[in-house]
C-alpha cells in the first residue's frame, strides 16, 4: 500500500498506550474531521460495532433508510443540493449488493459519495462467509475508487484519501470496505487529513492558457456560436454557475443545457434555448445542428445528447471544457481541449475575453439570433390543452407556477416521460436545485434523493416529481419520510404505463404495448395514509390547482395522484439514430411533418431499432 | 523492435483518419503495487471492450513499491487515446507512458519452448536453436526445452519452425518494453 500515513505507525502494543481507539470510533472521529453531520445507513451483523459507536456519539445523526438502494440516492440528493459528500453506511454481502445501483448512478452523474460497507472479518474473507460478499470486486467498476482495510492503522488515512478522492477532480462515489475485526479492533493510530494526499492522483484543475487563448480566438470569429453546458457546471460549484452565466452574457451566445446542466444558466435568460438532446426543445437542437462553434462546458457528448454521432453538429468547431480528460475526444472529436475545472476554465475565458476588449461578429450573431427565433417560434413544447382529462404538462406548468415564487424549492425526479416534462416545464433559476438520475436513469431515484435534500435544507420545499411506476421501486422510504418528519412532496405523474416504454413501443413496435401497463396499482391516497403521509388526488385539470396549493400548504408528507391522459406523449423527440435536424413534434405541432423514413414504416430507422 | 512503431500510421488529425486505421501501441503504466491493482487494469479493458494483446506486470520498485504494467493492445488512435486517459484516472496510477508514440523503443518477451523428437528432428532443433540463439535449459533423451529472449517475430518464427519439429508446449511472458536513450519514464 503505497498511502503515506503522518504519523508513524507503532508497532509496540506492550507498553499501554496513552490513547488508542477502536476502529470503529477512528471511522466516526475520522467522518466528523471531514465535517460529516449525517450519514444514511441501515444496520447489519458486519457494522454493528459502528452503530454501536454512533449510538455513543452526538455529532453525527443517522438516517435509516428501509433499504440500502434508497440510502445511496438519498446521500445523492443530499450531495447534489448540498455540494458536500453524502455518506452512506451499509452492511456486508446484501448490505453491499442493494448499494450497488446508487454507486452506478452516483458514478455516472460524478456525485461524490463515500460509502462504508461492512465485511466479514479479515481472517473469514473468501470462505463464502455468511453475508459475505467480494464487495471490493463487485464495486470496482462502479466506483470512482474502493479500498479494502486490512490494518488499523491505516484506516483514518483511508478515509480521509477517500472523501478526497470522491470530492475532488470528476466526483464520484468511492466504497470503503471494513472487515468486522478491524471495526472492533484497537489502535493508538490516528492521522489527521492534511498530509494524505497520494502522489499519484492529481487530477488537473487549472487550464492551459494557450488553451483559453485557442478557444477565445475562436468565440471571437464565429458566426453562428453556442454555449452547451452540463452538469461539470453545476459539480463546480455554484460560482461556475454564476461565471457561466456572466460568460454567456459578456459574449450574446446563445446558451443550451444538458439534463444534468439544468439552472447553470438561469431559464429565464433569453440567451438559453431550453435543454438539449433527445427531448430537447426545437430550438437547442437545431442551433446544435447548424452551429459553427460549440462551446462545450462540462458536458460529455452523451449519446442522449449527440442522437446520430455521423451527423452531430456536422459544420462546428468544437471547443470542449472538462476536468476529466478522459470524457474529451471519447465520442466526438473536439478541435480545442480544455481541461481544467469548469469554474476556473470559465474564470480564465471570462478574464480573458474582457481584457481583449472582445465583440462578437455582431452581424453574424445577429444573423444567427434571428434563425434562432425562427425555430423558438415553433413553441416545440406546445401540447393539446384539455378541459375534461389532466395533460402531464399542464401538471407541471401549475406546479411550476404555484411555486416559482419561492427561493426554496428543490425537485427530484424519477425515470421516464415525467422525468422529461419536468426537465422541459420546469424553469430552474439556480444550479443544485435539480436532482435527476441523468446517466443511468435510474427509477426509484427521486424519492429517497428527495428525503436525502429535505435532511439538508429542512424547511424547503422538496418535491419529487414521480410516475407510478418509478416510485413504486422505492416507495418503502416513506416509512423514512415519516420517521424523521420530513415535509416531502411525492407528485405522481399517474398514467398506469411506464409511459416512456409505451412511448417507444407506441413508435418502435407497432403499438404492442407488451408488459407496460400496470393493472392492480395500489390507491396512492390510501398508501400515503398508510405511511402517516396526506394523499391527495386530481383527476379533473379545474382540480389540479387546488392540489397542489394544498400539497404545498400542509407541513407534512404528502403523496399527490395526479390522474392523468394515458396516451400522451413526450414531444419533441429526436428519435433513436436520427439525427438533431430530425426531430418529431408532437399532435399540436401543425407544421407538415417530414416523410417517414421507408414506406409505411414509423419515424424510426432500421440502425435506430438497434439503439437504446 | 520497434516494429509496431513503423507499423502504426502516423499520428494524424484528420477525422478519416480516426474512422478506419487500427493501430498496435505499446503502453507502460507505473502503478501503486496494492491489491487489485491488475483487476482494476484487466476490468477496465474488458468493461470498455479494448483489446489486450499482451501484459505483463511486476514490481519494479520495491521501496517505493510501484509495479510497472506493459500492455500491448490495438485501436484506432481515438480509441487509443482513450485507453491511456482511462488508465491515467485509475486512482493508483502514477504514469501512463505509450511508447510507441513516444519515439524509439526496445520490445522483448521470453519464451520457453518444449521440444520432443528424436534422430535428426532432433538435432535439427538444436541446430535452428543455435541459430536463433535460444539456449536449451533442458534436456531428456528426446526432448529439449529452449529459452529464448526477443521481439515477437523472432519468437513467431522459432515457434512456427519447432512445429515440424516436434513442438509440445510454449511459455510466453508477454512483452516488455523500455523506450531507448537516456531517460526513465
Amino acid at each position: 500500500m503505497a498511502m503515506k500515513t503522518t504519523s508513524a505507525p507503532t508497532p509496540d502494543n506492550t507498553a499501554a498506550p496513552a490513547q488508542d481507539w477502536t476502529g470503529s470510533e477512528i471511522v466516526l472521529k475520522a467522518l466528523v474531521e471531514q465535517g460529516v453531520d449525517v450519514i444514511f445507513g441501515y444496520p447489519g451483523g458486519a457494522v454493528l460495532p459502528i452503530y454501536d459507536a454512533l449510538f455513543q456519539q452526538n455529532s453525527i445523526r443517522h438516517i435509516l433508510v428501509r433499504q440500502e438502494g434508497g440510502a445511496v440516492h438519498a446521500a445523492e440528493g443530499y450531495a447534489r443540493s448540498t455540494g458536500k459528500v453524502g455518506v452512506v453506511l451499509v452492511t456486508s454481502g446484501p448490505g453491499a449488493t442493494n448499494a450497488v445501483t446508487g454507486l452506478v448512478d452516483a458514478l455516472m452523474d460524478s456525485i461524490p459519495i463515500v460509502c462504508l460497507t461492512g465485511q466479514v472479518p479479515t481472517h473469514l474473507i473468501g470462505n463464502d462467509a455468511f453475508q459475505e460478499a467480494d464487495t471490493t470486486g463487485i464495486t470496482r467498476p462502479c466506483t470512482k475508487h474502493n479500498y479494502l482495510v486490512k490494518d488499523i492503522t491505516k484506516l483514518a488515512t483511508t478515509v480521509h484519501e477517500a472523501f478526497h478522492v470522491a470530492r475532488s477532480g470528476r466526483p464520484g462515489p468511492v466504497v470503503i470496505d471494513l472487515p468486522k475485526d478491524i471495526l472492533v479492533g484497537r489502535s493508538p493510530v490516528y492521522a489527521s487529513p492534511t498530509g494524505t494526499a497520494r502522489r499519484s492522483y492529481n487530477p488537473r484543475t487549472e487550464p492551459d492558457p494557450r488553451r483559453i487563448e485557442e478557444a477565445l480566438d475562436l468565440m471571437m470569429k464565429a458566426k453562428r456560436p453556442l454555449f452547451y453546458g452540463g452538469g461539470g457546471i453545476i459539480n463546480s460549484g455554484p460560482k461556475a454557475s454564476e461565471l457561466y452565466t456572466q460568460l454567456v452574457r459578456a459574449t450574446g451566445f446563445p446558451s443550451t443545457l444538458t439534463l444534468m446542466g439544468l439552472g447553470a444558466l438561469p431559464a429565464a435568460d433569453p440567451l438559453f434555448l431550453g435543454m438539449v438532446g433527445m427531448h430537447g426543445t426545437w430550438e437547442s437542437n437545431h442551433a446544435m445542428h447548424d452551429c459553427d462553434l460549440m462551446i462545450a462546458v462540462g458536458s460529455r457528448f452523451d449519446d442522449r445528447v449527440t442522437g446520430k454521432l455521423t451527423a452531430f453538429s456536422p459544420g462546428s468547431k468544437k471547443i470542449h471544457i472538462d476536468i476529466d480528460p478522459s470524457s474529451i475526444n471519447k465520442n466526438v472529436r473536439v478541435d480545442v481541449p480544455v481541461v481544467g475545472d469548469c469554474g476556473k476554465v470559465l474564470a480564465a475565458l471570462l478574464a480573458g475575453w474582457k481584457q481583449r476588449k472582445a465583440k462578437a461578429d455582431g452581424k453574424a450573431l445577429a444573423e444567427w439570433w434571428k434563425q434562432i427565433e425562427q425555430w423558438r417560434a415553433r413553441d416545440c413544447l406546445r401540447y393539446e390543452k384539455s378541459d375534461k382529462i389532466i395533460k402531464p404538462q399542464y401538471a407541471l406548468e401549475r406546479l411550476y407556477a404555484l411555486t416559482k415564487e419561492r427561493e426554496d424549492v428543490f425537485i427530484t425526479t424519477e425515470v421516464g416521460q415525467h422525468q422529461m416534462w419536468a426537465a422541459q416545464f420546469y424553469k430552474f433559476q439556480k444550479p443544485n436545485h435539480w436532482m435527476t438520475s441523468g446517466g443511468l436513469g435510474t427509477m426509484g431515484y427521486g424519492l429517497p434523493a428527495a428525503m436525502g435534500v429535505q435532511i439538508a435544507h429542512p424547511d424547503a420545499l422538496v418535491i419529487d416529481v414521480a410516475g407510478e411506476a418509478s416510485i413504486l421501486m422505492n416507495i418503502q422510504e416513506l416509512s423514512t419520510i415519516c420517521q424523521y418528519r420530513l415535509p416531502v412532496k411525492a407528485f405522481i405523474l399517474n398514467n398506469q404505463y411506464m409511459g416512456m416504454v409505451r412511448q417507444w413501443q407506441e413508435l418502435l413496435h407497432g403499438g404492442r404495448y407488451s408488459e407496460s401497463y400496470m393493472d392492480s396499482l395500489p390507491d396512492f391516497v390510501k398508501l400515503a395514509e398508510a405511511f402517516h403521509c396526506v394523499g391527495l388526488r386530481a383527476t379533473k385539470p379545474s382540480e389540479v390547482d387546488d392540489v397542489i396549493k394544498e400539497m404545498i400548504k400542509v407541513k407534512k408528507p404528502v403523496v399527490v395522484d395526479m390522474v392523468v391522459d394515458q396516451a400522451e406523449n413526450c414531444f419533441p423527440m429526436i428519435p433513436s439514430g436520427a439525427a438533431h435536424n430530425e426531430m418529431l413534434l408532437g399532435p399540436a405541432d401543425k407544421q407538415p411533418k417530414p416523410a417517414p423514413k421507408k414506406p409505411g414504416g414509423g419515424p424510426i430507422s432500421e440502425e435506430g431499432m438497434v439503439l437504446v | 523492435m520497434s516494429a509496431a512503431a513503423s507499423r502504426g500510421s502516423k499520428p494524424s488529425k484528420a477525422k478519416e483518419a480516426i474512422v478506419s486505421t487500427v493501430e498496435r501501441h505499446t503502453i507502460a503504466v507505473l502503478v501503486d503495487n496494492e491489491p487489485g491493482i491488475l483487476a482494476r487494469v484487466v476490468g477496465l479493458f474488458s468493461g470498455r471492450g479494448y483489446n489486450i494483446e499482451s501484459l505483463t506486470v511486476s514490481e519494479t520498485d520495491a521501496r517505493e513499491h510501484l509495479s510497472r504494467i506493459t500492455i500491448v493492445t490495438r485501436g484506432t488512435p481515438m480509441i487509443i487515446e482513450q485507453i491511456k486517459a482511462q488508465l491515467d484516472r485509475l486512482v493508483p496510477v502514477h504514469k501512463v507512458n505509450d511508447l510507441t508514440v513516444g519515439g524509439p523503443h526496445v520490445e522483448r518477451e521470453l519464451a520457453l519452448i518444449k521440444v520432443r523428437g528424436t534422430g535428426e528432428k532432433r538435432v535439427e532443433s538444436l541446430r535452428i536453436a543455435d541459430i536463433f540463439r535460444a539456449r536449451a535449459i533442458d534436456s531428456t533423451i528426446d526432448s529439449f526445452i529452449f529459452e529464448m529472449t526477443g521481439s515477437l517475430d523472432k519468437i513467431d518464427a522459432f515457434i512456427k519452425l519447432m512445429e515440424p519439429l516436434g513442438l509440445i508446449e510454449v511459455s510466453r511472458t508477454g512483452v516488455v518494453a523500455i523506450a531507448r536513450g537516456n531517460q526513465g519514464l
